[in-house]
């Protein structure tokens, strides 16, 4: 195990590795997002309180699991670049934080707008909202870091830093529907109970949660294979690289 | 289908602005995701072979070893 996450963290392997596995994770991605799509906008049945606004929901929650999950991905890398000095997991944390700041703002874009015909109102300082708004800072935070510094070693590290830090805000997020008072009503999915909805509602939901994350996969080892041929240019094997694809 | 027609589709209940709001933001951010990796990807790798030819350009006229040793050197400091 110990051997295979070594190698793992060779970018020469991880490169050979990531190259296999990519293409399935496109595909996945590709497949469930399109299913998931037409599903939710043409199949699944209007909602009997918000009609047919609620279809919002399919980008929505796909797009806020996301954003959360990318944190704690990068606080996770960060963590594994600190504690064992594995670049590939730096490399990771780099490429993924621009996809996670995306997906907060798709977040907080579609829930403003579907706050309008159901809320009335697009945008409260409430828990929720706040706290995803500051997720959204706390990426700007981490890509600005990374530029800061002419070392690439002390940006990695003050990038680590900064999303281990900021990871608290993740369960401040995600209590937050249940701590204080919220116009946002509280968790879709839940692993303990059955979902409120009925099944041809939450159906698509979930495929196009699981499209999202396939998504995320599938740009972050591709992105992570970018940053590998970047970083490594002049080692031996990469240019070897580049003379066969020449 | 939850529509009865195209046009029922698009309109989404008087609720279309929201939906296709949500939903073209969206599509247009992954969509606009895969075009910058595939650009950037192309773009190192454009990077890559232009260096792999310099160096065996260089390989060519002087021996090969010292062309990699001193490339590295050069590596090292930049």
């Amino acid at each position: 195990m110990w051997a295979f996450i070594h190698k793992l963290g060779s970018p020469k392997w991880f490169y050979a590795i990531s190259a296999r596995l990519q293409p399935w994770f496109w595909v996945a991605a590709a497949v469930l997002i399109v299913i998931g799509s037409a599903w939710g906008l043409a199949f699944a049945p209007a909602d009997y309180q918000q009609g047919n606004s609620f279809r919002i929901i399919y980008v929505h929650v796909p797009a806020a699991f996301l954003a959360q999950s990318i944190f704690v991905s990068m606080a996770v890398a960060g963590f594994i670049f600190m504690v064992w000095k594995i670049k590939v997991a730096d490399m990771a944390a780099a490429m993924m934080a621009p996809l996670g700041a995306a997906m907060t703002f798709v977040a907080l874009f579609s829930g403003a707008v579907w706050g309008v015909p159901t809320w009335g109102t697009w945008w409260m300082w409430d828990a929720r909202l706040t706290s995803m708004l500051i997720l959204l800072f706390l990426y700007f935070g981490v890509i600005a870091l990374r530029g800061a510094f002419t070392s690439r070693d002390s940006a990695s590290r003050a990038a680590s830093v900064l999303a281990m830090v900021g990871v608290i805000n993740i369960p401040i997020i995600k209590y937050s529907v249940d701590w204080w008072y919220t116009l946002h009503q509280p968790a879709t999915f839940s692993v303990t109970s059955r979902p409120a909805m009925p099944m041809e509602m939450w159906a698509p939901l979930l495929i196009m949660v699981l499209g999202f994350y396939s998504f995320f996969i599938a740009l972050t080892l591709m992105r992570t294979r970018s940053e590998i041929l970047r970083r490594e240019a002049n080692k031996r094997w990469v240019r070897e690289l580049a003379g066969e694809v020449s | 289908m939850a529509f009865d027609s195209l046009s029922a589709f698009l309109a989404m209940g008087g609720h279309g602005v929201y939906v296709w709001a949500a939903w073209g933001v969206t599509g247009l951010l992954l969509v606009g995701t895969v075009i910058h990796a595939r650009a950037e990807r192309r773009a190192l790798l454009r990077d890559l072979r232009r260096r792999a030819r310099r160096a065996q350009h260089h390989g060519a006229s002087s021996d090969v070893a010292t062309s990699v040793s001193h490339q590295e050197g050069h590596a090292r400091e930049s």
